[in-house]
């Protein structure tokens, strides 16, 4: 590499601030794992998940993935990458879709969840699980829990207007095209590559909407 | 994950005294990037600031017919803003081309600024990194530096910064409004926020310790075409090795350069503020604003492929502009 450049790419005055030079406590243990204090670091919580109320007691580690898997033994959303990367994890926060590996349990209270389990049982089925079942839109059945949460909002959220990559026109209603439920569904990963009939159960449900 | 305690403030000065009450605190936001390194251990916080209760999570006009966005306004709120959408369309489409929908609900306007380079060898702990641990040298340099900085590199860092949002918001001159432990306030050009690595790459941005993010400003509307192109490895849901935010007029099919920035290429976004004024006005070219903007490109082994990929992202962003459409 060459030596260091002088340029700063920012306003072309140089800055005037002088450089912050001390390290940040990143890589330090400023506290071990299993210190007294520390077993007393647990938080009462208040999850509302499905339309119940559960009080449970985390250490504020928890990501809202493992309070529901391990916690509340909500076992249909599933851990994939814990990274944010493959979408298993997808469950609806006040209608919204997120990873809920990439987040804590303790930052939620007061918010609604809604996991697979919370959209339909198998008696009676939310239609996009229906329309997975009947489209064959798995193969393991690993991501599907993340797929259907993340159908479902996908919908609303063209129904609401927001933007995706594929937009064309920033000003004009979104199409319920191909194109669109594909970029939308690009941050769930299937391993299996069921992919085309998952589309083909999405499209089958946005068809049915008014 | 290394322990730590938590509190959930009602306010941004409650927020910023509290990140400076704890030694080792750190604001979280939608933490989807602060997590992820927490779990790797490469942040290692004592103590998390919640910031999600302090609102600060709406987007206003200003007095200058501008907007001021909320530290905590989501990624997709922001994109999603007919305001956004109608007057600052690159950066609508800088957002939507980033991370996946999931993500983007969560994902904060601060948060999305502040979020750490994606270089493999600051995420692993095995390995040296100057950011992740001053003084151990880099792993990139000699190393896999496929995806790293072709320009304001140093020795001692070669990453690049990873957002899409930040590339627009350069373009679109931001100013970012902050809340210090003491209250004061203050507003940084988007231009200053970050900084070059140099010999310190873990100080990657001007703001000091405890120093909250409370809103980003944008201008006026500068009007003309927006375009924002980012070339990936694959079409969706990866990060950018080369992007263009483009705002350009249109006279008559010229095409005159207003604002133009890049991501993917340095340890913040690109904006060469003189290759914009070498063709100002004239119908644009892009080797000759490309000839400007790289002349003092000094790639690391693997990524002088991003030499000509600045050259043809930048073209190709320029002809869609001539075209007179709208991405
Ligand atoms: C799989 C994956 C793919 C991705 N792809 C892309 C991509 O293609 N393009 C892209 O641009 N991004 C991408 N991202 C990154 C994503 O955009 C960021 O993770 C997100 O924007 C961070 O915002 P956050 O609110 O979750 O931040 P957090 O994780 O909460 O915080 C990030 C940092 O900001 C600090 N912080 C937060 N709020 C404030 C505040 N108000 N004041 C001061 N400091 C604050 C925190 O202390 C922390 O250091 C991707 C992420 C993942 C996981
Ligand atoms: S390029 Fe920067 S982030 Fe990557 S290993 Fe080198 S010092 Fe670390
Ligand atoms: S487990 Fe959450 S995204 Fe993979
Ligand atoms: S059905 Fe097996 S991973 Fe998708």
């Amino acid at each position: 590499m060459a030596s260091v450049h002088m340029e700063t790419n920012g306003r072309e005055q140089p800055t005037t601030r002088a450089a912050a030079s001390s390290p940040t406590l990143a890589g330090e243990e400023i506290r071990g794992t299993s210190t007294p204090k520390q077993e007393a670091n647990r938080h009462s919580v208040q999850l509302r998940v499905n339309g119940q109320l559960h009080a449970v007691d985390l250490d504020p580690r928890t990501t809202l993935l493992d309070a529901l898997r391990e916690h509340l033994h909500l076992t249909g959303s599933k851990k994939g990458c814990d990274q944010g990367q493959c979408g298993a994890c997808t469950v609806l926060v006040n209608g919204r879709r997120i990873n809920s590996c990439l987040t804590l349990a303790v930052m939620h209270e007061g918010d609604a969840i809604t996991t697979v389990e919370g959209l339909g049982t198998p008696d009676r089925m939310h239609p996009m699980q229906a329309a997975f079942v009947d489209h064959d839109g798995f193969q393991c059945g690993y991501c599907t829990p993340g797929q259907i949460c993340s159908a479902v909002a996908v919908l609303d959220e063209i129904s609401a207007g927001i933007p995706s990559h594929v937009t064309v026109d920033l000003a004009a209603p979104i199409a319920l095209s191909e194109t669109e439920i594909r970029e939308r569904m690009s941050g769930n990963i299937c391993r299996c590559a069921a992919y085309p009939n998952i589309i083909e159960a999405i499209r089958t449900v946005a068809g049915g909407r008014p | 994950m290394k322990a730590f305690t938590y509190e959930r403030p009602g306010s941004a000065a409650e927020a910023a005294a509290a990140a400076v009450r704890t030694p080792g605190a750190k604001f979280i936001a939608g933490g989807t990037n602060l997590l992820d390194l927490m779990k790797l251990q490469i942040e290692t916080p004592t103590h998390l600031v919640d910031v999600n209760n302090i609102g600060l999570d709406r987007i206003e006009p200003t007095d200058q017919g501008g907007l001021r966005i909320g530290a905590l306004v989501r990624n997709t709120d922001l994109a999603a803003d007919p305001r956004i959408r109608r007057d600052y369309g690159v950066l609508s489409r800088a957002i939507v081309s980033g991370a996946s929908g999931q993500l983007r609900n969560k994902a904060t306007t601060a948060g999305n600024l502040l979020q750490r380079t994606r270089c493999p060898y600051f995420y692993d702990t095995d390995m040296p990194c100057n950011k992740r641990a001053p003084g151990s040298g880099c792993a990139a340099i000699g190393g896999l530096n496929a995806n790293h900085a072709i320009l304001g590199a140093s020795e001692a860092c070669i990453a690049t910064h990873p957002s899409d949002m930040a590339v627009a918001m350069r373009a679109l001159d931001a100013n970012v409004e902050t809340v210090a432990p003491s209250g004061a306030s203050r507003s940084i050009p988007i231009a200053d926020l970050h900084r070059l690595p140099g010999k310190t790459p873990h100080v990657e941005t001007m703001l000091e310790p405890g120093e909250l993010i409370a809103a980003v400003t944008l201008p006026k509307p500068r009007g003309g075409v927006q375009l924002y192109r980012k070339v990936r490895e694959r079409a969706s849901y990866a990060f950018a090795t080369v992007s263009v935010a483009l705002i350009a007029k249109i006279e008559e099919g010229r095409v005159t350069v207003d604002r133009l920035a890049f991501g993917g290429l340095a340890h913040k976004p690109w904006r060469v503020e003189q290759a914009e004024r070498a063709v100002a006005g004239s119908d644009a070219a892009a080797d000759s604003i490309a000839d400007i903007v790289l002349a003092g490109a000094r790639p690391a082994e693997q990524n002088a492929y991003k030499l000509p990929l600045v050259r043809r992202t930048l073209s190709a962003t320029l002809e869609h502009a001539r075209e007179g459409a709208s991405r």
